[in-house]
C-alpha cells in the first residue's frame, strides 16, 4: 500500500517530469537565505515597538530581598520596569508535568520569580526601553539586594540527606523515576559467561542556534488580540501557551514565525523571559521585542544531556547478549521545562538502551533530580546519544571481553531484519527495521580491511588509530503517546491545505515549520509531485497560526513523516478535483486524464489537453460556463496522524575512524560513515545534509561541547571562546548511505531523518578512541573526550 | 549585549593622539585592531568615555629594516606578519606564529601591538617576542623608551605600559643563518587559545652545538614564560636526544601552570614537555631525526 508507484498514486509513469519524491531538488528558499533577504524575528520592526532586557540572577540560588528600580526608571529611554509580581498580575504560572509520567512533580514557575532565583542566568527583572541599548542601561541601574542561599549543584547528592531542597513544597529534589524491567535480570547476570560494566558520563551541553531566541509580542487593546512574532518550532503550541497563561482566548492569539535560524529542539520550549515579554506587551498595549544575546543564550537556553549512567551487559560464551542492566541519573535544573517536561530525556534512555539488539533481560532505571543549574529539556536526538553511547560502549567492551570482532558480535546480536513487527524489552514497538541490511551497506562503504592494515602499520610507528561502530534506533513521527496522552496541548497530527490559484500556481499551507533544515523544500516537492506541477510553481506557507492548518510544528523528526503525508494527501485530493473539473470541460472521464508539469494531459498518450492556467481562468472567471452543480473547490485540506504505532522507529549504523595523539590527548576524526534508514527518502540531498549536520553536532558533544559549572553553580562557559562548538576545520569527511524501509502507516512512507546523526556519532567516536587506546590499556567513557581525560586514562598525568 | 554610548576620535597623527589623551585623560581608550577591546565593550566589561582610533597614524605602521634591526610597526596586522617578505626573512618565527592566531577575520584586523599590549598569557605573539628577545618601542607624549619583551610582561594581562603610553614598534635582530625557530601549540580547535604552546629560538653551529637558546612558553602561566632552566640545560650542548631529554626534565622547574577549563596544572606541564621535545626534534640534523 505504501509503494509509490504510478498505479498507487495514479501517475501515468514513474519518471514523470514532476516526480519529485526521491529527487535532490534544490531548496527554493536558499537564495533568500544567502542573499540576506530572509525575515528573522529580529528583522521585524513594528510601529511603537519597545525593547526588553533582563537582569538575570548572578547567583545559582538566592533570595530576592529587594528590587530598587528608581535609578533604572530615570535612565534615558527607559519606559518601564517589571518585577515578578508585576508580571504575575496578568500571567499565571505553569507546572511542567505530564500525567503519563507517573509520580512526576515540579514546582510552579513564574516568568520572573517572586521570591527566589534558582539558577544563575534566571531572568529576574525586566526593563523595557526605546532601544535595547537603553534597556541594558536600565538593567545596569537596577539595584537588587540578594541573600545568597546554598546551591544544590551535584546531582549525585540531590537526594541525599542534607541536600538543599530547591522547592521545599515538593519535599525533595526527585522529579521523576521510572524502571523498566523485562525477563529476569538477576538470574541472567548470575548465569552469564561474562559481565562487563562501566560508568558513562554525557556532558551537559546546549544547542547554540545561529539565530538566538527571539520574540516580539504585540497586544492590541482595540481588538483584544495578541500577535506574537517568534523564532519557534511550534507556533500552534505557543499560541495555546500564551492564551492559557495570559488568560486570553486561543483564537485571540496569533503566532507568526517566519524564518528561523536553527532550532535543534532549543526553540520548542516555553521560556520564562519570552512569556514575560508577552505579559509586558499585554500590560503596556505596545509591541515589545526581545532577542537573546549569546551570553544570555548560554545561561538561559535549555541545556541537555547531563547524565551519569552505571551500566552492565551480560553475554553468554557464544557472544549472545543476555541482558542489559542500566542505572541512569540526570540533573535537570530547578524546574521541569514547560510543557514537554524535563523527564522525557531520562525516559528515553529507559526506552532506548539496548534498542538495536535481540535480548530478553532488561532493567533500566532513570532518576531525574533537581539542581541549581540552567533547566534542561529536549535537544536534538533526545536521550538517543546517551542510550547509544551506553549500549554501544558496553557492546564493544563485551566483544573485547570475549575476544570477538565488534562487527561479528553485532552480527550475532542485531535484531534480524525479518523479525518484525517486534516489541523491545523496554516496550517499544518496531514496525520494520533494517539493522543487518544497514550493516551490509556500511561494510560496502567502509574499507575495513584496509583500515585495519593501516591501523597495524601506524601502531608500529607509534601512531594510534581506531575504528568504532555504533548501531542505533531513532524514534520519529511521534503519536499522541509522546505528549498528548499526558495532558499537554501538543499536537501529534498535522494538516496541509493545497490550493490552485487562477494562474495554475499552487500554494501549500502547512502546520509543520522550517528552521533551516529544508521542510519547505520537501513540502514544495511533495505538493508539486502530488498535483503534477513544476516545483517552481509551488509557494509554501508555514509558521502562522492564522493561515496554516492546526499542527504540531517541526520536532522529533515529524516534519517529513507527518507534515509530508498531510501535504501528499491534500495534493492528491486537489489533483483529483482538478481532473474532475477538467473532465467536465473536456468532456472526458477524469480517470482518462492526468496532470503533468502544469498541464492536463491525456493519460494514455500524454497529449496536452488543457493548461492549469486555462482551467483556472474558467473556474475563477467564467464559472458560468461549467455545469451548474460541478464541484469546483480548487483547494483541499487533509490532516494526518499515525494510528498503528506510537512512534515510527528508524535505525542505522555509524562508523568512525579516528587518531589519538597519545602524547597530547588530542583526537582527530579522520573519516566518518553513516547508513541510516529513514524510510522513504524525499530529497536525498537534504537527508544527507541532515545526517551530516547531526553527526557534526554529535561529534561536537563528544569532543568539545560542555556547559561547565563550578561547585557553587556559576556557569563558566558563557562565550563561544569557552563553549567549544565543532568547526569545519576539525570535522572529517562524512559519507552517508541509505537503506529504505518505508513505514506502512502512510502513503509517503517517510520517517524522520534529522536526529540519526546525533544519535550515533558520540558512541561511534568513543568506540574509535577506545579502539585506538586498546593496546595501551586505556579507556574513556566520560564525554567530552578532552585531552585531559585521555591523558589521565593513559596515565600520563 | 549592546555597547554603552561611547565617543570616538580618529587620530591621524601622534599629536592627535596626545591631544585626545590630554583632553579626555583616563576616559580615553586606544583602539587599534579592536579584536579584544570590542568584545569587552559588547560585554560591558569596560566602559571607556571615548575610543581613540590610532589605525591612521603613519608612524605606527610598516615593516622596515633599519640600523641593523627589523622594525615591525605596532599596527602590523597578523595577516601582514604572515605574508610580509621582511618578516619571513628576518623574523620567520612571527610569520610562523600568525596562522595559529584565531581565524582569518581576526588576523585581518588584530595587530601585533594590540596583542602585546593586551598581554594574554595564552597568546602567541608575546611568547614569540620573548623568544626572539625583541625590544619594544614605547611611546607617549613624554617621549620614547625601549624595553625588552622579557621584562615587559608583568603578570596576567599586565605590562610595563604606563597610562597614556602605547607600543609604537617591535624591534628584533635579524635572524642569523645559524638561527632555528619554531612555534608549536596544543589547542582544542584550530584558532583557539592554546592549552600550551612553545615559541623556540636558538642557534646551532656547524657542529650542532646550541647557542643562545630561548624557549618561551605560552598558555602555562600568567605571562609568557622564558624557560630559564631548560635554556641552561641546552646551552653549549650538542643538540641530541639526551640534550632534549635534559631540557624537558629541567622544564619542570620553570613552569608553575594554573588550572583552567581544559585541565589541571599537571596537564599543562605535561603538554609543555611534549611540545619542547617536538620543537627541538625539528632542529635535529636529518639523520638524528630519522633515528
Amino acid at each position: 500500500m505504501n509503494e509509490i508507484t504510478p498505479a498507487s498514486i495514479g501517475l501515468s509513469r514513474e519518471d514523470l517530469p514532476n516526480s519529485y519524491i526521491g529527487r535532490s531538488v534544490p531548496r527554493p528558499n536558499v537564495p533568500k537565505l544567502v542573499q540576506g533577504r530572509a525575515t528573522y524575528t529580529d528583522d521585524v520592526v513594528l510601529p511603537r515597538m519597545l525593547h526588553a532586557a533582563f537582569l538575570r540572577s548572578p547567583h545559582a540560588h538566592a533570595r530576592i530581598l529587594s528590587i530598587e528600580t528608581a535609578a533604572a526608571l530615570a535612565t534615558p529611554g527607559v519606559v518601564r520596569v517589571f518585577t515578578g509580581r508585576d508580571i504575575a498580575e496578568v500571567c499565571d504560572p505553569w507546572v511542567a508535568v505530564l500525567d503519563h509520567l507517573k509520580g512526576m512533580k515540579s514546582a510552579p514557575q513564574h516568568p520572573l520569580p517572586l521570591e527566589r532565583a534558582t539558577w544563575q542566568g534566571e531572568p529576574v527583572v525586566a526593563v523595557v526601553a526605546e532601544s535595547r541599548a537603553a534597556a541594558e542601561d536600565g538593567v545596569a541601574a537596577l539595584r537588587v539586594e540578594w541573600e545568597p542561599l546554598p546551591a544544590q549543584t551535584d546531582m549525585e547528592t540531590a537526594l541525599a540527606p542534607g541536600a538543599v531542597v530547591i522547592h521545599p513544597e515538593l519535599g525533595d529534589n526527585l522529579v521523576f523515576t521510572r524502571t523498566a524491567t523485562a525477563g529476569d535480570v538477576e538470574a541472567a547476570f548470575a548465569a552469564a559467561h561474562k559481565v562487563v560494566e562501566a560508568t558513562f558520563v554525557t556532558a551537559r551541553h546546549t544547542g547554540v542556534t545561529l539565530e538566538p531566541r527571539s520574540i516580539i509580542a504585540d497586544y492590541n487593546r482595540a481588538d483584544g488580540t495578541l500577535t506574537v512574532h517568534q523564532s519557534t518550532q511550534a507556533p500552534h503550541m505557543m499560541q495555546g501557551v500564551f492564551a492559557k497563561h495570559l488568560r486570553l482566548r486561543e483564537s485571540d492569539v496569533r503566532v507568526i514565525c517566519k524564518d528561523v535560524g536553527g532550532s535543534f529542539g532549543i526553540k520548542v520550549h516555553v521560556y520564562p523571559d519570552e512569556v514575560a515579554v508577552a505579559a509586558m506587551a499585554r500590560i503596556m498595549g505596545r509591541p515589545v521585542k526581545f532577542v537573546a544575546d549569546r551570553f544570555e543564550s548560554f545561561t538561559s537556553d535549555i541545556h541537555a544531556r547531563d547524565h551519569r549512567i552505571k551500566a552492565r551487559i551480560a553475554v553468554d560464551a557464544q557472544g549472545k547478549i543476555l541482558g542489559f542492566d542500566v542505572d541512569d541519573l540526570t540533573g535537570i535544573g530547578p524546574y521541569s521545562v514547560y510543557p514537554r517536561t524535563s523527564a522525557i530525556e531520562g525516559n528515553q534512555v529507559v526506552n532506548l538502551c539496548g534498542g538495536p539488539y535481540d535480548f530478553v533481560n532488561y532493567r533500566c532505571t532513570t532518576t531525574v533530580v533537581l539542581q541549581n543549574k540552567a533547566p534542561t529539556c529536549q535537544y536534538r536526538a533526545v536521550g538517543h546519544p546517551i542510550a547509544t553511547a551506553v549500549t554501544e560502549g558496553l557492546v564493544d567492551m563485551a566483544a573485547e571481553a570475549l575476544g570477538m570482532d565488534p562487527i561479528a558480535f553485532r552480527r550475532i546480536n542485531l535484531i534480524r531484519d525479518d523479525a518484525y513487527p517486534r516489541t523491545s524489552p523496554s516496550g517499544m514497538r518496531f514496525e520494520g527495521l533494517s539493522h543487518h541490511a544497514s550493516l551490509d551497506k556500511l561494510l560496502e562503504m567502509v574499507p575495513v580491511e584496509k583500515i585495519r592494515a593501516d591501523q597495524a602499520a601506524q601502531r608500529a610507528r607509534g601512531v594510534y588509530r581506531g575504528l568504532g561502530f555504533a548501531s542505533f534506533i531513532e524514534l520519529t513521527n511521534p503519536s499522541p503517546f509522546m505528549y498528548g496522552i499526558g495532558g499537554a496541548r501538543i499536537s501529534a497530527q498535522d494538516g496541509a491545505t493545497v490550493r490552485m490559484d487562477p494562474d495554475g500556481s499552487i500554494t501549500i499551507a502547512s502546520g509543520v515549520t522550517e528552521q533551516g533544515q529544508g521542510t519547505e523544500a520537501i513540502l514544495a516537492q511533495i505538493a508539486a509531485h502530488g498535483v503534477g506541477v513544476p516545483v517552481e510553481r509551488v509557494k509554501v506557507i508555514t509558521g502562522d497560526t492564522q493561515n496554516t492548518p492546526y499542527g504540531g510544528g517541526t520536532w522529533a523528526c515529524r516534519g517529513a513523516g507527518i507534515g509530508g503525508e498531510a501535504a501528499l494527501q491534500s495534493a492528491l485530493a486537489l489533483r483529483a478535483q482538478i481532473l474532475e473539473v477538467a473532465g467536465a470541460m473536456l468532456q472526458a472521464k477524469p480517470e482518462t486524464l492526468d496532470v503533468v508539469m502544469g498541464e492536463v494531459v491525456d493519460r494514455a498518450s500524454g497529449t496536452p489537453r488543457l493548461s492549469l492556467a486555462e482551467l483556472g481562468r474558467i473556474v475563477y472567471f467564467r464559472g458560468d460556463t461549467l455545469p451548474r452543480d460541478l464541484p469546483r473547490e480548487l483547494v483541499q485540506t487533509r490532516h494526518f496522524i499515525t494510528k498503528e504505532y506510537p512512534f515510527a522507529f528508524t535505525n542505522g549504523i555509524q562508523a568512525c575512524w579516528a587518531e589519538v595523539d597519545v602524547e597530547t590527548g588530542m583526537v582527530k576524526v579522520l573519516e566518518h560513515w553513516c547508513v541510516e534508514d529513514c524510510g522513504r527518502v524525499i530529497n536525498p540531498l537534504l537527508v544527507d545534509e541532515q545526517v551530516r549536520g547531526g553527526i557534526v553536532q554529535g561529534l561536537g558533544g563528544a569532543l568539545y561541547e560542555h556547559c561547565v559549572y563550578d561547585a557553587e553553580g556559576n556557569l563558566l562557559t558563557t562565550t563561544l571562546a569557552d563553549y567549544l562548538v565543532p568547526m569545519s576545520a576539525e570535522m572529517p569527511d562524512i559519507h552517508v548511505g541509505h537503506v529504505e524501509t518505508p513505514t506502512r502507516e502512510s502513503l509517503l512512507g517517510a520517517k524522520g531523518a534529522g536526529e540519526a546523526g546525533t544519535a550515533g556519532a558520540p558512541a561511534a567516536l568513543m568506540n574509535a578512541i577506545n579502539d585506538a587506546l586498546r593496546p595501551l590499556g586505556a579507556r574513556v567513557t566520560e564525554q567530552p573526550f578532552t585531552p585531559a581525560r585521555i591523558l589521565k586514562a593513559l596515565g600520563r598525568i | 549585549m549592546k555597547w554603552p554610548a561611547i565617543g570616538y576620535i580618529r587620530a591621524r597623527s601622534l599629536d592627535d593622539l596626545w591631544e585626545a589623551q590630554r583632553t579626555h585623560g583616563a576616559a580615553a581608550q586606544v583602539l587599534a585592531g579592536g579584536q579584544t577591546l570590542l568584545a569587552t565593550l559588547a560585554f560591558r566589561l569596560s566602559e571607556p568615555g571615548v575610543l581613540v582610533d590610532i589605525t591612521r597614524i603613519p608612524e605606527l605602521r610598516g615593516v622596515s629594516l633599519a640600523g641593523g634591526a627589523l622594525r615591525i610597526g605596532a599596527l602590523t596586522r597578523h595577516a601582514e606578519l604572515a605574508r610580509d617578505p621582511l618578516v619571513a626573512r628576518h623574523a620567520p618565527l612571527f610569520a610562523a606564529a600568525a596562522p595559529h592566531i584565531a581565524h582569518p577575520a581576526i588576523r585581518n584586523r588584530g595587530t601585533i601591538g594590540g596583542s602585546l599590549a593586551y598581554a594574554d598569557p595564552a597568546a602567541e605573539l608575546p611568547a614569540c617576542a620573548v623568544a626572539l628577545d625583541a625590544t619594544l618601542h614605547l611611546l607617549s607624549a613624554r617621549g620614547e623608551r625601549r624595553v625588552k619583551a622579557e621584562g615587559f610582561f608583568t603578570g596576567l594581562l599586565s605590562t610595563l605600559l604606563e597610562p597614556g603610553e602605547i607600543i609604537a614598534a617591535v624591534e628584533v635582530a635579524p635572524a642569523s643563518p645559524a638561527q632555528r625557530t619554531a612555534i608549536l601549540e596544543v589547542a582544542r580547535r584550530s584558532g583557539d587559545y592554546a592549552m600550551a604552546g612553545i615559541a623556540a629560538a636558538l642557534e646551532l653551529d656547524a657542529t650542532g652545538r646550541v647557542a643562545a637558546p630561548r624557549l618561551a612558553f605560552f598558555g602555562v602561566g600568567d605571562r609568557p614564560v622564558l624557560a630559564n632552566r631548560a635554556n641552561v640545560a641546552l646551552a653549549g650542548r650538542v643538540l641530541d636526544a639526551q640534550a632534549i631529554a635534559a631540557a624537558a626534565e629541567a622544564l619542570g622547574d620553570d613552569l608553575d601552570p594554573p588550572a583552567d577549563l581544559h585541565g589541571p596544572p599537571e596537564m599543562k606541564r605535561h603538554l609543555a614537555r611534549v611540545l619542547l621535545r617536538r620543537a627541538l626534534t625539528q632542529f635535529l640534523p636529518a639523520k638524528e631525526m630519522a633515528a
